[in-house]
């Protein structure tokens, strides 16, 4: 089953070399099981691709040395888990040499970083040499009630009994992004990473507050610093829930890319674990544009084939 | 065709509703730049995207005429800078309305979804019906103290009674909406005081330049399928089974008769029973112990 498949009409040529190439790649390294995770700064000296998902990086037509800037890109899932998109665009953006703040609060530290490792990326050493500012939510959430620090804590809104808002961790973000004076390593640009905001309602906090802090991100990362921002949001679907609906909705009106995931219509299947919409939603007069895909998550990667083609069941 | 254009003529409430799938910001700018030629006054809230942004496509000429109040960078104060606060951007549109320099005013409300989140409904409500009930005099033809406010309303975040409010207070909305092609379409409801309302269906696009281009019906289909047909594929070819017929075969297939067909010569034969017919006969000796009773051929009479 190495063949290459017949042309389909949905990928143009140029794309579709990339993406057997990079198939052809995978293969080659899915038997070799070689992966570099203490050099990540340089390129691997046969497997150049190996610190993302490839094929994920052709169909949104980038790539880590020509990464977009002043973006916000919206991460959705349905009925699925997203988060793959999470730790892909981490390690597409370490990778990219860009400053990363890694609001992380669905997660412990060392599983992200396995997760990169996986894809070719060491955390640890990306903290290390200030290129990762790590905020992780569920040992930060402690420190915030048994510790009464002197500056308001970047979570302090847990401690607050009336509905709070997100300033301190604002005060955090832009701390974290903002270049220093003191001639610090120059990096690509800024980009602030959250996982994810749907556990913010659930914290306690509104809509319209969790929309006012990613106003004044963008405002920061996105405008002023040129930066870029990734966030993602749950759509529970099957539940009503309007602050939610409203938190996905104004971000969406407010996002250039949207990435939508959704599980399968017809229930869970072995090969095919669901369905990925690209959306660019286009500042300018021009309509936008849509793709779909399905996907399958492998060990180290992802692989994408068009609606009803997946190798397994063609 | 003209509903369209001449939106910003009167004063009072304009609702242009947007959905994720079809954004309305464009429209808000192309009907800005038609105000600005027009030569009127245009203010914008910006509340939702930077200054930056929204002016990137407008020409150098329309940007200087337009005044931008900047309530995106930091609307809650946060950065604390000791400055006085300018004021809310409803005091901003209170203020606009009440200047007193003449010539008709157009105040771009970007987004009025962004206000219907942060200010309570009935203050926004009241601030935007003071301005309708200043302007909308039936007969008032002068067009010299008009403010027209053209709100950019999102339809997916706010319930059915937060948008009702707003679209009585407007005189007209536009609902953006579009077609698998490149039309976007509005639909447009016009109410007049005193009047039946109006409903028009316009399709348009939208110029790099944020002009209007109307067009007078939805567009042409695609014209995809003049392009050249894929080979069809033959899904006879390569079969494991033969699913043709041999030359003979066809012909033994051809002459026979199934049995249910009830041709003429098959109703001679059942009427005539010729000689070669075979007719066929029982021939029965009875036994010894057969007790032949024409009236009880079973034996199993209890008599």
């Amino acid at each position: 089953m190495l063949a290459a498949p017949a042309r389909p009409d949905w990928l143009p040529s140029a794309d579709f070399a990339r993406a057997s190439f990079s198939r052809a790649l995978e293969l080659c390294c899915s038997s070799a099981s070689v992966v570099s995770s203490t050099s990540p700064s340089g390129p691997g000296p046969l497997f150049p691709d190996l610190r993302m998902f490839p094929e994920l990086n052709n169909l949104l037509n980038t790539a880590p040395d020509k990464a977009e800037q002043g973006r916000l890109t919206l991460l959705c899932d349905a009925r699925t888990d997203g988060s793959f998109l999470v730790h892909h665009f981490l390690s597409f953006y370490l990778r990219a040499n860009c400053k990363v703040c890694f609001v992380a609060l669905i997660q412990s530290f060392s599983h992200y970083n396995i997760v990169a490792q996986k894809l070719g990326v060491s955390l640890t050493a990306a903290r290390d040499r200030g290129q990762l500012v790590f905020l992780e939510g569920l040992k930060s959430s402690v420190e915030v009630f048994f510790q009464t620090p002197e500056e308001p804590h970047p979570l302090q809104f847990l401690r607050e009994a009336k509905a709070g808002n997100l300033q301190p961790l604002y005060e955090f973000v832009r701390t974290a992004l903002t270049p220093g004076d003191d001639g610090e390593a120059a990096w690509r640009c800024p980009v602030l990473l959250v996982d994810d905001l749907s556990v913010l309602l659930s914290l306690g906090l509104g809509a319209v507050a969790v929309l006012d802090w990613m106003q004044y991100c963008r405002a920061t990362v996105c405008c002023q610093l040129k930066g870029n921002i990734v966030a993602l949001v749950h759509d529970r679907e099957d539940t009503e829930d309007e602050e939610n609906d409203i938190l996905l909705n104004g971000l969406s009106h407010q996002s250039h890319l949207i990435l939508r995931t959704e599980g399968l219509a017809t229930g869970f299947c072995r090969d095919v674990h669901g369905q990925l919409q690209i959306r660019w939603r286009q500042p300018t007069t021009q309509r936008d544009r849509s793709l779909t895909y399905q996907y399958k998550i492998q060990d180290k990667n992802v692989s994408f084939f068009a609606k009803g083609l997946a190798p397994a069941v063609l | 065709m003209k509903m369209l254009e001449s939106l910003s003529a009167f004063g009072g409430l304009v609702l242009l509703r947007d959905s994720v799938e079809w954004e309305g910001r464009s429209l808000l700018k192309a009907l800005i730049k038609k105000s600005a030629l027009r030569g009127d006054q245009v203010h914008i809230l910006g509340c939702e995207v930077s200054e930056e942004e929204f002016r990137g496509g407008l020409d150098v000429n329309i940007n200087s005429r337009l005044v931008y109040h900047d309530f995106f960078k930091d609307p809650l104060n946060w950065s604390k800078t000791g400055e006085d606060l300018p004021g809310g951007p409803l005091d901003v549109l209170r203020a606009i309305c009440k200047r007193t320099d003449p010539g008709p005013v157009t105040v771009a409300l970007d987004s009025l979804s962004w206000l219907q989140l942060h200010v309570p409904c009935t203050t926004l409500c009241q601030t935007l019906q003071a301005l309708s009930y200043q302007y909308s005099s039936p007969g008032d033809n002068s067009s010299e103290e008009k403010v027209c406010v053209l709100g950019l309303l999102h339809e997916e975040l706010h319930g059915p009674a937060p948008t009702g409010a707003l679209s009585s207070l407007a005189h007209t909305e536009v609902t953006v909406s579009g077609t698998v092609g490149q039309a976007w379409v509005a639909h447009i409801l016009y109410r007049r005081p005193g009047q039946l309302p109006a409903c028009q269906t316009q399709w348009f696009s939208i110029l790099p330049d944020f002009g209007l281009d109307f067009q007078k019906g939805p567009p042409l289909e695609p014209q995809t399928h003049l392009g050249p047909r894929k080979p069809e594929v033959d899904p006879t070819a390569h079969l494991t089974f033969n699913l043709h017929l041999s030359k003979n075969e066809k012909e033994a297939k051809d002459s026979l008769t199934l049995p249910f067909q009830f041709s003429s010569e098959k109703q001679q034969a059942l009427l005539h029973n010729g000689p070669g017919q075979a007719t066929s006969q029982i021939f029965y000796e009875p036994d010894a112990y057969d007790d032949l009773d024409q009236e009880d051929p079973d034996d199993d009479l209890d008599v």
